[in-house]
């Protein structure tokens, strides 16, 4: 049985007074909270196993290797891929991203290609396309948003044409908390001849992701959005693509050899084998042994269990925030198509205000545009306040920001 | 930050925030919260204040919103640079 009190007494910040109030944090789409059993497993990594990994002999090499290795394999089951050769570690979602764009589109997309977004996208899948577009030439095309800030489908599906390449889409956006259904996309991204990269910052957390099932080519996510540390995060990418690519970065760690040619006075590169090909230079070792915490927390919660609690709770504050006259809440009324996201703004006050106004009570959200400009402008908001939630939140809390959100209300 | 060494004294850190709203949010020192909040009553003009948390305060052409938990909106200033000076006004 999922209790978000039992899980927070797993949450040492929780415990924290801000302001003088109890810490409400509903700021977890922007990054999570850490339990102790991610932070005791880092603090062991350096106290007991620190060491670089591979091509060393030493014991300490060893098990410093054997977890960093672990650390992959954990992830690919998270996710369901088919092993540990499809699990990249990268610095985070933008990196993976990033990763994409320059490992397969700079030497897969051409002039007369497209690569379709859609105009809810985060700008970390929104900024490297249109900066590599500038250097090969291809057109970047973003599907439409409806009013509610659901996908256009029509729209997809009419600029999905023979020249888009690759369709980048986000599972989860993360202003709304719409969840996108990228298993259909994958499908009609297939058909089309186009591969599919989907931004899995804000759906991995939060519900159960398959890949095997999506049938998506990339997922890219991060650590720190799923109890994990800053710093780490992943790039799922099919076996035979990965295989195809060419390094994003390059350095030690990656190559197989690097062998001088005293003829030609040049070096001949051969690359190592899958996923360390990707890993240029010492990773982040502690931080991918963090992850794997986080994974192994997540699992033994169950991906289901934090869905649906989650869930709950954006339905049960969708439905307080009604009480509150001058609150305007934007996206899908309907929590079933979302997930615990929700965006809103106060009559009279900017969202800065509100964000302000509530960190005065203890209560963390964020406010602004939420690296998602193009959304704003389309839902025609100047930006917005947002609240998002995650294992550790409970009614209580959403009772109490309710109650103070109605106070800001009687301020004006 | 590029604040003058004066103004460091009080401010802990100066953000643009984002939206089309262009506010800058001044975060200041902790220990030094109180004595920027009196000084900033003193030298503006106080339009509104609610529980004694909040006051809306005008200054110039500005807008302030100053919060007693240590930090400030400014609204309307054209960037970093004009909120450094209009703080330098009222806090040196």
């Amino acid at each position: 049985m999922f209790d978000p009190y039992k899980v927070r007494e797993d949450f040492p910040i929780l415990k924290r007074k801000i302001n003088n109030h109890p810490l409400i944090y509903f700021d977890n789409a922007a990054t999570s909270q850490k339990p102790r059993q991610v932070i005791e497993a880092m603090r062991e990594f350096y106290e007991k196993h620190n060491a670089n990994v591979h091509r060393a002999v030493h014991t300490l090499s060893l098990e410093a290797t054997e977890l960093y290795e672990e650390a992959h394999e954990e992830i690919a089951k998270f996710i369901g891929a088919r092993s540990m050769e499809e699990i990249v570690f990268v610095r985070g979602t933008t990196e993976a991203i990033n990763f994409v764009a320059y490992s397969w589109g700079l030497r897969n997309l051409k002039q007369e290609d497209e690569v379709l977004l859609t105009l809810m996208e985060h700008h970390s899948n929104i900024v490297p396309w249109e900066i590599l577009s500038k250097i090969k030439g291809f057109k970047v095309k973003y599907a439409e948003v409806n009013e509610d800030g659901t996908l256009n489908q029509e729209s997809l599906k009419e600029m999905l044409t023979p020249k888009v390449k690759l369709v980048c889409i986000t599972h989860v956006s993360n202003v709304t908390g719409v969840i996108n259904d990228v298993k259909a996309i994958a499908k009609l991204a297939h058909e089309n001849g186009a591969l599919l990269l989907v931004d899995g910052a804000q759906s991995v957390p939060h519900m159960p992701v398959n890949v095997k099932d999506l049938d998506c080519d990339f997922l890219a996510f991060s650590g720190h959005k799923m109890l994990g540390p800053t710093g780490i995060g992943v790039l799922y990418g099919k076996r035979e693509i990965l295989e195809q690519l060419e390094p994003f970065h390059g350095g030690g760690e990656m190559i197989r050899e690097v062998s001088f040619n005293s003829k030609t006075r040049r070096c001949t590169i051969s690359w190592n084998d899958l996923p360390w090909k990707f890993e240029a230079g010492t990773p982040d070792i502690c931080g991918g042994v963090g992850l794997m915490a986080a994974a192994k927390y997540l699992k033994e919660l169950g991906m289901e269990n934090v869905k649906a609690h989650e869930c709950n709770l954006t339905e049960y504050a969708m439905k307080r925030l009604k009480e509150c006259s001058k609150v305007k809440v934007y996206g899908p009324q309907d929590s079933s198509i979302k997930c615990g996201i929700i965006p809103f703004n106060v009559e009279g006050f900017d969202s800065h205000d509100v964000a302000l106004l509530l960190d005065s009570y203890g209560i963390m959200i964020r406010s602004g545009f939420h690296c998602a400009q193009p959304l704003h402008q389309k839902l025609k908001i100047q930006s917005s306040a947002r609240a998002s939630f995650y294992i550790y939140n409970t009614r209580e809390e959403v009772d109490h920001f309710i109650e103070v959100l109605k106070e800001i209300e009687q301020s004006l | 930050m590029n604040a003058s060494p004066s103004l460091e004294e009080y401010i802990a850190r100066i953000e643009e925030a984002c939206g089309e709203e262009e506010d800058i949010i001044v975060h200041f020192k902790y220990e030094k919260k109180d004595e920027a909040i009196g000084k900033i009553l003193k030298k503006a003009k106080v339009e509104r204040t609610v529980a004694g948390i909040i006051f809306d305060l005008t200054y110039k052409n500005s807008a302030i919103r100053l919060y007693n938990t240590g930090k400030a909106i400014i609204k309307k200033a054209q960037n970093k640079t004009q909120a450094q000076q209009i703080l330098a006004e009222l806090l040196l």
